[in-house]
């Protein structure tokens, strides 16, 4: 069987991070189940949350077997990663049979959450049957107060609190996630170390910045109560720029490789590309974000997950954009990069896969202003000359971070 | 010291695991925790390492192992005595084999 003398290894332990088993060529990497659009709490800025306790909708989510059928059909496919999401996923009652199933298929389990649901026996499974990822939850305040004004929701912080203890008695390894909003901008130092400190994170939260409007476009009133929450491009450009250094290295780096307009081609992302999301009915997106209906495979009558995988997914991805709007701005804008814009968002804002989002193009500007990649009043797709206007701001920037020491 | 691998007993794969095939390669999934004494590893077998672990079925003995692949391959009974052993004893310290009873 060997012939060298020096022992050889049989068997290779590996970090699933790290691990070699990403390089394959798989149809699918990683796959998000959507299990429920309801959630416990009425956050004023969330994008899909429907009541808990809405019976109409829960009738027509996916039944249990179905959510086994679709786990089945992803492992399948070589699929690594599972991630459950919501509205609030703990709310389904089949999420330990879920989680555990999913387990058993050798799939790695990521989960978003409020946390108000972890209950101590949901966090012994975890600690018998560990997801292999950090569990995720989303943090809007620092104290009852300030936290309940943004769930709408009374008692909701201490739900949350008794949650993260259940995790923390069970050494369930989570992280916090945080987004700019009033109660947290005005504490916001003190908010990211807090966080930090509660789950023992090696770095700040992450923030959600760019707040999204309804995703099913079900609530223009819903929708005004986001747009009010949403940063003024010249506080998200403060916000951003905060912690200044590593703002600027990190600008550099992205803006160096990022930049450039994107041309007609419609999407500049890999969506459904080696991953896919399954909403609550059973509709299989591209994307978590993109629920237009022409992009959209109805795993729930068809399924056949390699069917959109292999066919549908991909010639979204050929698509042009023919909005004239979008064709002499963002199609052309060499700031694209830096911004938000996308055929989901624009689906989310216009209802269309292809409309300029004014709200995310003033924000990308102001950045870009702020940066010096661009003059007072000048526009991206104005620029002709941006590859060596990018030229003269990177050797600006690097004799910029030279000199405060940032790099070498 | 002695081999913690005993010739004349059966061992089987742990319930505590997940195996999968991806793309042609095996990969071990431990299920619980303190079953490959790390989390958030995962493991995979060279070739050698394969051709054992498909034959560990909790029926037959090392011992008959042994027998069926100096039977198959062309290596000598010792070299391949000290591959079955070498892995079974770093699968049996992970927790990822179990030794059947009787």
């Amino acid at each position: 069987m060997k012939s060298d003398t020096k022992k050889p290894v049989y068997l290779r332990r590996q970090r699933w991070e790290e691990s070699s088993i990403w390089q394959k060529k798989v149809l699918l990497v990683e796959a998000t189940g959507e299990l429920t659009e309801r959630c416990n709490f009425n956050c004023l800025h969330c994008y899909i949350n429907q009541p808990a306790r809405d019976q109409r909708i829960k009738q027509k989510e996916l039944t249990t077997a179905e959510w086994l059928d679709f786990l089945r059909e992803v492992v399948e496919l070589g699929c690594l990663t599972v991630r459950f999401t919501g509205g609030e996923p703990l709310l389904r009652e089949d999420f330990a049979e879920l989680y555990t199933f999913s387990r058993r298929l050798g799939l790695k389990v990521g989960l978003s959450t409020n946390g108000s649901l972890i209950t101590s026996r949901l966090a012994r499974l975890w600690a018998k049957i560990p997801p292999l990822e950090k569990i995720e939850i989303t943090l809007y305040g620092l104290d009852a107060n300030s936290y309940e004004k943004i769930t709408r929701v009374k008692g909701s912080w201490e739900a949350v609190q008794q949650g993260i203890a259940y995790l923390k008695e069970n050494r369930i390894p989570f992280i916090i996630k945080g987004a700019m909003l009033p109660p947290i901008i005005e504490r916001l130092k003190e908010f990211k170390r807090k966080a930090q400190q509660l789950a023992s994170m090696d770095f700040p939260p992450a923030m959600v910045f760019a707040l999204d409007l309804r995703a099913r476009r079900d609530s223009p009133e819903k929708n005004q109560e986001i747009v009010n929450l949403r940063l003024s491009p010249q506080e998200y450009t403060r916000l951003m720029a905060q912690e200044e250094e590593l703002y600027y290295q990190t600008m550099n780096e992205f803006c160096s490789k990022f930049l450039g307009p994107p041309g007609t081609k419609l999407f500049t992302c890999e969506a459904g590309r080696e991953a896919v999301a399954l909403d609550a009915y059973g509709q299989l997106q591209p994307c978590l974000l993109l629920r237009h209906p022409k992009t959209i495979y109805p795993w729930r009558t068809k399924r056949n997950l390699g069917q959109a995988l292999k066919q549908l997914f991909p010639s979204l991805l050929q698509r042009e954009a023919t909005n004239p709007a979008y064709l002499a701005r963002c199609a052309r804008c060499f700031l694209a990069g830096l911004c938000e814009q996308c055929p989901a968002r624009s689906w989310m804002e216009h209802g269309s896969l292809d409309t300029p989002i004014d709200y995310y193009c003033r924000v990308t500007h102001e950045q870009a202003r702020s940066l010096g990649l661009i003059k007072d009043k000048e526009k991206g797709w104005m620029v002709k000359d941006w590859p060596e206007r990018l030229k003269r701001w990177q050797q600006a920037m690097a004799t910029k971070l030279k000199k405060k020491g940032i790099i070498e | 010291m002695g081999s913690l691998i005993n010739l004349g007993k059966k061992y089987s794969l742990s319930p505590n695991l997940v195996v999968r095939e991806i793309e042609g390669e095996v990969i071990i999934i431990p299920l619980t925790s303190g079953v490959g004494d790390m989390e958030e590893a995962l493991f995979t077998l060279n070739p050698t390492g394969l051709a054992i672990w498909q034959r560990l079925d909790g029926k037959k003995s090392v011992r008959e192992i042994i027998q069926e692949l100096v039977n198959e391959y062309d290596a000598s009974r010792e070299e391949i005595e000290e591959d079955v052993v070498g892995l079974l004893e770093e699968l049996y310290q992970r927790k990822l084999i179990v030794e059947e009873e009787g």
